[in-house]
């Protein structure tokens, strides 16, 4: 097999984000333009998975010389053919600008984005073809499996991982080595090993991506896995909601086994092993290993009390070992370059990177990885670009529905397992969301408690019950009804759901709510007390919007927004706003076109 | 796959694929594509040169460069071997491709009567 050598590769992203903002139309239009300029045999489109950088999407780089284009529209291409790949020049209008500097950046290598992180789990991720196996393979893909497989008792492997101190990805942080050495030691015909790729939190994609931008990654993690506990079958455990991602898995699987890298006899080891994919039909829960492991079983999917684990009596009764998909993401990289290299990054009890979907009102949002240990000032500020234009940092949101809301006192915090644990927060899969002072804190907590009240499975009455008893008080409190012992109220409720829930989704359901009762009390009393909401989102107690009579042009588009008809218009022309109708939507503040409404 | 050996092997033949998007020490061939360039005949010297690079399999680094000012010497092709001078060659024909690549990216003589230029390392 003799590849073709083409003078530049054109890499399009065609992770779920860019796809959506109509990278598939780039590159049909790239496909075009080359053939028109007769170029086809000179330059090769590429389809990667996702930059990460998905809030410029749809992303192009152009290599040899690796310029980054981004937020491409189809009219753009011929520009780029022309100019760029014809020419030689670059297209600098295309270019990404600094926010801070409004200086155009060419190489990719060079955008602050990209600067601070550190890439392991998405080391592949945007640089490679995730349908082809061979450029995995050029990229020392399946070294390590074959080095595990050839060169490595399963004892010697479990050594590895547990000197390299991974942690689980997924949520928990369980020591990944200590894991596989349970599932090791157990005695049994049959064992399996599943992946969980479930990915539930609401705004979380780091699992997403990299099933859809290096799925071989994870199918070696998963056989080095399998071989060191002794299981010669796994499943990976995919929502049915990520189709690219399930598709681009089968793919891999296919290849793979064509290969013989899965299947009987892996590099003539003796080693067999046999990769199956679960679609899951979305439930949270299903998260769960537990109830993950009931759902592959054909059960409802409900979590079952603790011990047994997994390890002992996993999937069908047999020892199971159950990881995240990041968790297996990194294996490769562990006995490739050694435990010792892993664990020379990030903190004491916290080592090696992690991704977060970095989300909320700042200006580059995104998949980010970083060291551990990083602070979280360096990835909204330096990372993040800082908040979007004139909003001020209020607090980050780590952890998703199970996690906690962090404030600026903490911005200097290195993010690992233990510190965000220490302030009330979660590491949990890695959603960041990153909240202004337009933010209603009471409203985050109402926000993610509904989301897992809706989510609980029943099975438990401290779940099933005390999270609708919290939502009911949080309801009450932002309608204007919030009565004098409601917080403690709220914290008595959550300190016993987080004991006495069967599963992690009850145990820290009342995350959101404690920590911003913890951070953010005052604006609970305002809410309770003053009937107000400082920060003017709960409608019932914002204050009404007022006209200011000096700055009114008269143009009346206040009045064509409304929503409820609060702006008045009387016989001299003069506009002012109803304060009994106004619903403190602030529509009318947003159109105005001289400033001149503002919350009374 | 039988054995570690055999991975490497594939790996081994695949890898060129991929290496222009690592940081690459090949030796680079800069073509003028001005439209100068294009007007006197780049287009051609730049498919004879792919031509030539997939034909020996080497691995090279090819790019563009607009009008540099020496529009009478068009087609004009600069070829820059690691930690060397580079050299531009000019008044390019078709067949002149293949005697540069071949003595000055292969057997590293640069091919004096072809060069117009020189920029020091
Ligand atoms: C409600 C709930 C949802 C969960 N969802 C996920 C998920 O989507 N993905 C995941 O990897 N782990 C999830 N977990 C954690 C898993 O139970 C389990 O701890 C994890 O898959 C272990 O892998 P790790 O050690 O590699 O993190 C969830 C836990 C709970 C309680």
């Amino acid at each position: 097999m003799k590849e073709k050598i083409y003078r530049s590769h054109v890499l399009i992203c065609t992770g779920t984000g860019c796809v959506s903002s109509g990278s598939k139309n780039i590159k049909h239009e790239l496909q075009d333009e080359l053939a028109d300029n007769n170029l086809l045999d000179e330059i090769k489109i590429v389809e990667t998975g996702c930059h990460g950088f998905c809030e410029k999407g749809p992303i192009m780089i152009v290599y040899p010389e690796g310029v980054f284009y981004c937020q491409l529209k189809k009219e753009d291409v011929q520009e780029i053919v022309q100019e760029h790949l014809l020419k030689g020049r670059i297209v600098d209008r295309l270019l990404f600008k600094e926010p801070l500097t409004e200086e155009s950046i060419p190489s990719y290598k060079d955008i602050d984005f990209y600067k601070k992180q550190h890439r392991i789990a998405l080391a592949n991720c945007g640089k490679i073809d995730p349908e082809s196996i061979e450029e995995y393979i050029a990229n020392n893909g399946y070294e390590a499996a074959g080095k595990a497989l050839t060169e490595m008792t399963p004892a010697e492997i479990i050594e590895e991982v547990k000197s390299s101190g991974l942690r689980g990805r997924g949520g928990g942080g369980f020591p990944t080595g200590l894991k596989w050495e349970f599932a090791y030691k157990q005695d049994s015909d049959k064992k399996y090993v599943i992946c969980n790729a479930d990915e539930g939190d609401p705004g979380a994609f780091m699992d997403r991506s990299i099933l859809e931008g290096d799925p071989h990654k994870i199918i070696e993690g998963m056989i080095i896995c399998g071989y060191a506990i002794g299981a010669d079958e796994g499943y990976v455990y995919v929502r049915a909601e990520y189709p690219l991602a399930i598709k681009r898995l089968q793919k891999a699987i296919s290849n793979a086994e064509e290969l013989g890298l899965l299947g009987d006899n892996i590099f003539s080891s003796g080693f067999n092993f046999k990769l199956n994919i679960k679609k899951g039909a979305g439930a949270f829960v299903c998260g769960e290993e537990t109830a993950l492991m009931a759902s592959i079983e054909g059960k409802r999917g409900m979590p079952n009390p603790r011990p047994p684990y997994p390890a002992e009596k996993g999937l069908w009764g047999k020892p199971t070992n159950i990881n995240n998909v990041e968790s297996y993401a990194n294996i490769p990289h562990i006995i490739a370059k050694g435990a010792e290299k892993f664990s020379s990054i990030g903190t004491e009890n916290s080592k090696g990177t992690k991704v977060f979907a970095l989300t909320g009102k700042i200006k580059n949002t995104g998949l980010v990885e970083v060291p551990m240990g990083t602070t979280l000032r360096e990835v909204v500020f330096d990372i993040g670009g800082g908040l979007t234009e004139g909003k001020k940092f209020k607090a980050i949101q780590t952890g998703g529905p199970s996690g906690g809301c962090i404030p600026s006192n903490y911005l200097d915090l290195p993010i690992d397992y233990d510190s965000l644990l220490e302030v009330g927060a979660m590491m949990g899969s890695g959603g960041m969301v990153v909240m202004d002072d337009s933010t209603c804190m009471v409203d985050v907590a109402r926000f993610f408690l509904s989301f897992t009240q809706s989510e609980s499975c029943g099975k438990c009455t401290p779940c099933r019950e005390g999270t609708k008893r919290m939502l009911e008080i949080l309801n009450r409190i932002c309608q204007g009804e919030g009565e004098q012992g409601d917080i403690l109220l709220l914290e008595e409720f959550g300190h016993h759901i987080k004991e006495t829930a069967l599963c992690g989704l009850g145990q820290s359901a009342p995350n959101p709510v404690l920590s911003t009762i913890k951070y953010f009390k005052k604006e609970y009393e305002s809410h309770i007390y003053d009937k107000r909401c400082p920060a003017g989102v709960c409608s019932e107690l914002s204050a009404a919007f007022v006209i200011n009579k000096e700055e009114c042009v008269g143009c009346g588009q206040c009045v064509k927004v409304c929503p409820v008809d609060a702006v008045i218009r009387d016989k001299e022309e003069n506009y002012s706003i109803d304060d009994n109708l106004c619903i403190s939507c602030g529509a009318c503040a947003q159109k105005c076109p001289v400033d001149a409404i503002k919350q009374g | 796959m039988k054995s570690l050996e055999e991975l490497r092997e594939l790996r081994k033949k695949v890898e060129k694929e991929i290496k222009m998007r690592k940081d690459n020490s090949a030796p680079k061939i800069i073509i003028g594509m001005g439209t100068c360039g294009i007007a006197a005949g780049a287009r051609e010297i730049l498919q004879a040169v792919m031509e030539e690079i997939n034909k020996r399999d080497l691995d090279v680094e090819v790019s563009q460069t607009g009008c540099i000012g020496m529009c009478e010497k068009e087609p004009l092709m600069d070829v820059k071997l690691p930690g060397k001078d580079r050299i531009t060659y000019g008044n390019l024909k078709k067949e002149d491709v293949k005697r540069i690549i071949v003595n000055h990216i292969i057997n590293t003589n640069v091919v004096a009567e072809l060069v117009i230029a020189r920029l020091e390392e």
